[in-house]
């Protein structure tokens, strides 16, 4: 297993044995991720060319979630690196015949997995799984807790776009009450420098936040010209009993970002969206495909961090 | 003639106002004397730096069998309670089917005296197959030995029925144990809600749930005039619209879970399904109040609130798992750490709370060291320093966050009706 040479600096800098959050990540650790993310990106042809710096190492996707994008971005990093990739699903798996989450964990580590990745519904699964397990656990997402590798990627954007990110003002507009996406942005963003703003219906927007130091705001037009990036969360119509907000109709008047609000906004803001986007909600198509739009290089640059995380987890420990 | 002379103890018991180190003589399985003159003849315990205070007595203990006899059975649940200090305890339904006909009652208390462990006090339903929609047979339950009625963790939702309920049991003089929980604020809630839930992302469950239904709940006790106790109560603003209420008069009483005390919300940080607890886990600024609630008599009652789940139920996501956590065998020792040693709370107030004010609560003949009450007697060791260890659990359940912990305090003799069930001896 040879490192290829732009690799040879980022060795042996990386400690811990998961990636379960960004909250408990300092800053430099959070750094070195980005780092070696866009190392891959400027070293392999954006990604493209496949290495084999993982070769005879194992990741499994355990996604008890349906996904598609998340889960092909970390089939495709793993493969990109060289190693086996296992998928597991839920419905197809033991659970559902009334095995319990961890016995069906251990079964699928005892196929000697270095790596596992796991999305699961409610917070902490994946904790509880490093909490248990031999092998690396990366979490894809555990409830509205956190989505690490996600928020890395918003953040890999950003930095890509606009250079160091102390000092920007970045405004998370939407649900911010069930994503997890906001959660690893938080954190990520707050340690990197920047000033983070938590935008949306008063239902969906706690002010607790402000007690992390984080901004909250009910009012996207009396923020909006302060930004320097705007990520529009998806509202997750199927987590609700009762509709935090009367209608579709009143959210968009009120949140969605369009051409109107454009014209206020500073020339350079970008505009982010974690995905899958509902067009007409939190944003409307030509500002969605429009030249602040940096939504397909958040796809793109999804790949990129979830090698690194793979190739920094498996880095330097031996094989389970 | 049997005679038991347990001397030169801590003796406290609040139902006399005594406080004192003396000695206690108990004859025929009844207290025959306080201040009792050394004697020769009697079985001597020697009760040095001890306290020895009226029979433990927990009011609101989880009951498992029949139906799900994994979790615990009323035998082992009664062993528990010995360990626990406790010489009675309340046996609240949480089973399959529920106890709300005359034959469960009968079944539970065939079991409990089977088992010849502690005395086992059995609660029925307040309705009828534990639906919340009809009452149950209250009468007929309270002929075959109920003596109380509650539907455990499930609140009486339907305000009509909880004031039938009131209404009907006057006839018999016996109390309704309720949990005041809105379930429509908490529904899906897995912890208390503040600024730990909105960081962890986990579905909140927040004190108004409790304060509402605990506000309602005392208005309709209060215009029927009827018994009414609140289960595992955990707020301030609870606590605030209790002390209200008793000092109009109202005939409510309340009691909070010993491990409320313990631990605050900070500690879901870990996901840990076993600190998946209903009432959660709150923030400090709630115990402190609960803790003053305590000390001024707004809040009647310590109880384990034992909730026994056996390991795969709770091994699993922290959605998924079933509240509660095992107490019996905690209690003590938790209120004797986190209260006692300190210096929040003292001993007389403590044994008030786990036996003279839960016996009032049940309307039973205990809880007292008078001259001719039943000798149930627990002898406290306050300064014993002792290892949580679940292996050496009486219960069938290990769901207990507190494994491996030293607490300070714990029962090491539990006398029932003056025969000695359980002595503590390093496990």
């Amino acid at each position: 297993m040879e490192t290829p040479g732009f690799l040879e600096p980022f060795k042996g800098r990386w400690t811990k044995r998961h990636l379960l959050d960004l909250e408990s990540l300092s800053s430099d650790e959070i750094t070195l991720l980005l780092d070696v993310a866009q190392a891959f990106k400027e070293s392999t042809n954006n990604c493209r060319t496949k290495l084999s710096v993982l070769t005879g190492r194992t990741s499994v996707n355990l996604f008890f979630e349906d996904s598609t994008r998340t889960r092909t971005s970390f089939s495709l990093a793993s493969r990109r690196l060289g190693a086996d990739v296992i998928e597991f699903s839920a419905s197809s798996s033991s659970l559902s015949k009334g095995e319990t989450l961890l016995d069906t964990a251990k079964t699928i580590q005892s196929m000697c997995i270095d790596t596992l990745v796991c999305r699961h519904k409610a917070p902490g699964t994946p904790q509880m799984l490093a909490e248990n397990l031999d092998c690396g656990v990366i979490n894809a997402g555990d409830g509205p807790h956190e989505h690490p590798t996600q928020g890395l990627l918003d953040i890999l954007t950003i930095r890509q776009h606009r250079g160091d990110l102390a000092g920007k003002t970045v405004a998370l507009v939407g649900d911010i009450a069930h994503s997890r996406t906001a959660r690893s942005n938080i954190w990520g963003l707050q340690k990197l420098g920047a000033h983070v703003i938590v935008c949306g219906p008063s239902t969906l927007v706690s002010r607790r936040w402000e007690e992390f130091g984080v901004e909250v705001s009910y009012d996207l037009d009396s923020i909006l010209e302060r930004c320097d990036v705007l990520n529009l969360l998806r509202i997750q119509f199927e987590r609700q009993y009762t509709r935090p907000f009367p209608s579709v109709r009143e959210y968009a008047l009120l949140y969605a970002m369009d051409r109107k609000r454009m014209q206020r906004a500073k020339s350079d803001i970008l505009i982010m969206a974690p995905g899958p986007i509902n067009r007409g909600v939190e944003i409307t198509p030509e500002v969605a495909d429009g030249e602040h739009s940096v939504i397909l290089h958040q796809v793109n640059n999804g790949l990129a961090v979830r090698m690194a995380a793979m190739w920094l987890l498996n880095e330097g420990r031996a094989t389970t | 003639m049997l005679r038991t002379l347990i001397q030169n103890g801590r003796v406290i018991d609040p139902s006399q106002n005594i406080d004192r180190v003396t000695n206690l003589l108990i004859e025929e399985g009844r207290i025959a004397a306080i201040d009792a003159p050394a004697d020769s003849s009697a079985h001597v315990i020697d009760a040095t730096g001890k306290l020895v205070v009226p029979g433990l007595i927990d009011l609101h203990v989880q009951i498992r069998e029949p139906g799900f006899e994994e979790d615990e059975t009323i035998e082992s649940a009664a062993y528990a309670a010995l360990a626990g200090g406790f010489t009675s305890i309340a046996a609240i339904s949480e089973t399959n089917p529920p106890v709300d006909s005359a034959a469960a009652v009968t079944y539970l208390g065939r079991q409990a005296s089977e088992a010849d462990h502690c005395n086992v006090y059995p609660v029925a339903c307040v309705s009828s197959g534990r639906h919340g929609e009809e009452m149950a047979e209250i009468g007929i339950l309270h002929n075959a030995g109920a003596i109380a009625f509650s539907d455990g963790q499930r609140p009486v939702s339907n305000p009509e029925l909880l004031r039938r309920a009131l209404e009907y049991t006057l006839m018999f003089d016996r109390p309704v144990l309720n949990r005041p929980e809105m379930v429509e604020l908490s529904r899906d809630g897995v912890m208390h809600d503040g600024s730990i839930s909105t960081v962890l992302g986990l579905a909140p469950m927040p004190a108004e749930a409790e304060d509402v239904m605990a506000a309602r709940d005392i208005r309709i006790c209060e215009a029927t005039g009827g018994k009414l106790h609140l289960l595992a109560i955990s707020c301030s603003g609870t606590v605030e619209i209790l002390r209200r209420a008793k000092d109009r008069g109202v005939s409510v009483s309340a009691s909070i879970c010993a491990y409320q005390f313990a631990l605050t919300d900070e500690a879901m940080r870990g996901f840990d399904t076993s600190l998946k607890l209903n009432p959660p886990l709150r923030s400090q600024d709630h115990i402190d109040a609960c803790i003053a609630g305590l000390n001024d008599g707004t809040i009647d009652v310590i109880a384990s609130g034992h909730a026994p789940r056996s390991s795969e139920k709770k091994m699993c996501a922290i959605t998924e798992a079933p509240f509660g956590m095992v107490g019996l065998e905690t209690a003590l020792g938790l209120v004797g750490t986190h209260l006692v040693k300190s210096g929040k709370v003292d001993w007389p107030t403590v044994v008030r709370a786990m036996s003279t004010n839960a016996a009032k609560v049940l309307g039973i003949e205990k809880g007292t060291l008078q001259v001719g009450a039943d000798a149930d007697v627990t002898i406290i060791d306050p300064d014993l320093a002792w290892k949580v260890d679940t292996s050496a659990y009486r219960s069938k359940s290990f769901n207990c966050p507190f494994q491996g912990v030293m607490l300070t305090g714990r029962a090491v003799e539990t006398i029932v009706g003056g025969i000695t069930k359980f002595r503590y001896d390093g496990t």
